[in-house]
């Protein structure tokens, strides 16, 4: 089955698009996977960290406990490694004739599609864990009882990573190449 | 773009406010006002003040205390604060902290003409300025005879520079002449600084429009209400108020006619939220108008510490300090001249 006549014959983007490499679109979606991961982890990281020295100087009692909020935006970092690394796992080499089968399409489109899932999910998360976690900070300092009660937000927020990386593990299951034929 | 500071403010801020909310939290309660009201001297006075923040400031001091020394430490306590949130900002929070200054070096400039006029010394009236409002060379400010030389010798230089292009007159220097020149430049300062803060955008414009807004519209009352009876003019009335607030422009031509409180009262009463300031008070009673606007004052400021990520609270931090030293003056004062029950005439309480 030749691929010309599954696509339509007018457009010249799309014939453009169906001729790039699965393993083009694979290794961007790995690359976004971790990458914006570990932006947002940071971005929170420091947005958190920021606020806390600062009110630690007049009530130094906060940090340990304020420490809860980098740790959350940290685990957005880790999904983005696990996650990366179970896509690297699903790449295959197939032969040169199958690189543009559909199902050999499918399955890089299927990557990158999971990283992207993955890499803004962690994005957003981190930037919301982090931005709670400065309000968790300047809070605790001026009234402790508050700590308990915003670092439930907190929690709501880590999740979005949660479903970000439960949804891209699904999208990369059906990640399968074409199987070596003659 | 409004609503998303949370993502950028804390590169150069964060640190900066979570300090300054730590400043805040050991601004004086309730509680405090009323231990140091039933003080009988200044040394309980110390007494409950060493328990609280400026315990390390006031503690070396001999024993018999003046009212002055105290305002003076608690002034300097301020000053380190300032001075230090000063240096570890960069733009724009430096120039917004800077501005901050502008009021009490114009302060300072008019205070030391004015006692130049009345032929007192120098050194005197340089240790009665405020510290916040210092620069460098002013003291040459007592060998200016007029305006022109007042700007050409010593204030060119300064950040009040560009506020002086309106009043700058061949006029020597008299009481009138100063006041109205006090005016205009902190006049020109309000509408520098609230051209500032629209161009810093964001939630910092907004707070600050509200906040500076109120300022603008005090001092209109207050220009009105002292020039009653005075000879300044209507048209030189109107020169004064400042070109924002909400009584601009409507409520300033009100204003500017007025010959009487009762007149200004029914200018103001037009609008709401200082109509509930002027109903607190009584028909002919203007004592009791100062603590009214203090107490608004106070609101707002507090309101501006709700919202996190803006150079709002740096400066509501600044007044209500400000705030608190003058009620620390007067209640030391009520307490030296034994006049205890007039304390609560005019402490305002923050928390």
């Amino acid at each position: 089955m030749s691929r010309t006549s599954m696509v339509g014959d007018s457009s010249s983007w799309s014939t453009a698009l169906v001729k790039i490499s699965p393993y083009t679109f694979s290794a961007i979606g790995i690359a976004i996977a971790i990458g914006v991961s570990v932006l947002g982890a940071a971005w929170g990281i420091y947005i958190t960290g920021s606020s806390l020295i600062g009110a630690a100087i007049k009530a130094p009692r906060i940090t340990s406990k304020n420490l809860i909020s980098v740790i959350f935006c940290e685990a957005v970092a880790i999904y983005g490694v696990i996650v990366a690394i179970i896509l690297q796992t699903k790449l295959e080499s197939v032969p040169s004739s199958q690189i543009y089968a559909p199902e050999s399409l499918r399955a890089g489109y299927a990557i990158f599609a999971s990283g992207i899932i993955v890499g803004f999910a962690n994005l957003v998360c981190g930037l919301c864990v982090g931005i709670i976690g400065s309000s968790c900070a300047l809070s605790d300092a001026q009234n402790s009882s508050l700590f308990v009660k915003i670092l439930v937000i907190e929690i709501f927020g880590s999740a979005l990573g949660l479903f970000g990386v439960i949804v891209g593990i699904i999208m990369s299951a059906q990640a399968t190449w074409p199987a070596k034929s003659v | 773009m409004y609503g998303f500071e949370a993502m950028t403010f804390n590169i150069h801020g964060g640190y900066l406010e979570a300090i300054v909310r730590g400043h805040r939290a050991g601004l004086l309660t309730a509680a405090d006002y009323n231990n140091l009201c039933q003080c009988e001297t200044l040394d309980d006075m110390k007494m409950h003040l060493s328990a609280t923040e400026y315990g390390p400031y006031l503690q070396n001091e001999p024993s018999p205390l003046h009212t002055t020394t105290i305002v003076e430490k608690c002034t300097l306590k301020l000053v380190d604060e300032y001075k230090h949130m000063l240096c570890q900002a960069t733009e724009p929070l430096s120039t917004f902290l800077e501005y901050i200054t502008y009021g009490h070096m114009i302060d300072n400039v008019v205070l030391i003409v004015t006692g130049t006029l009345h032929e007192r010394d120098v050194q005197e009236l340089l240790e009665k300025c405020h510290p916040l409002g210092m620069f460098d060379s002013i003291a040459t400010l007592a060998v200016a005879q007029n305006m022109r030389e007042l700007y050409r010798l010593v204030l060119v230089d300064t950040p009040l520079a560009p506020y002086f292009s309106e009043c700058i007159t061949s006029e020597d220097l008299d009481d009138m002449n100063i006041e109205i020149m006090r005016n205009t430049l902190y006049k020109a300062y309000l509408e520098d600084f609230y051209k500032f803060c629209q161009k810093l955008g964001g939630a910092t414009a907004e707070i600050m429009s509200d906040l500076l807004a109120f300022e603008a519209d005090r001092r209109a009352v207050n220009i009105t209400i002292n020039s009653i009876g005075t000879e300044l003019t209507r048209d030189d009335r109107r020169k004064l108020y400042s070109n924002f607030g909400l009584l601009y422009p409507y409520g300033h031509e009100e204003l500017a006619v007025c010959e009487d409180i009762d007149q200004v009262r029914g200018a103001m009463e037009k609008y709401p939220p200082y109509q509930s300031i002027f109903s607190k008070l009584s028909y002919g009673e203007s004592q009791m108008l100062d603590k009214a606007f203090y107490e608004e004052e106070v609101k707002r400021l507090c309101l501006a510490f709700e919202q996190q990520f803006h150079y709002g609270v740096f400066f509501a931090y600044m007044r209500l300090r400000e705030q608190e030293i003058r009620n620390l003056m007067w209640i030391s004062e009520c307490v030296a001249q034994n006049q205890k029950s007039r304390v609560h005439d005019s402490v305002v309480f923050i928390f």
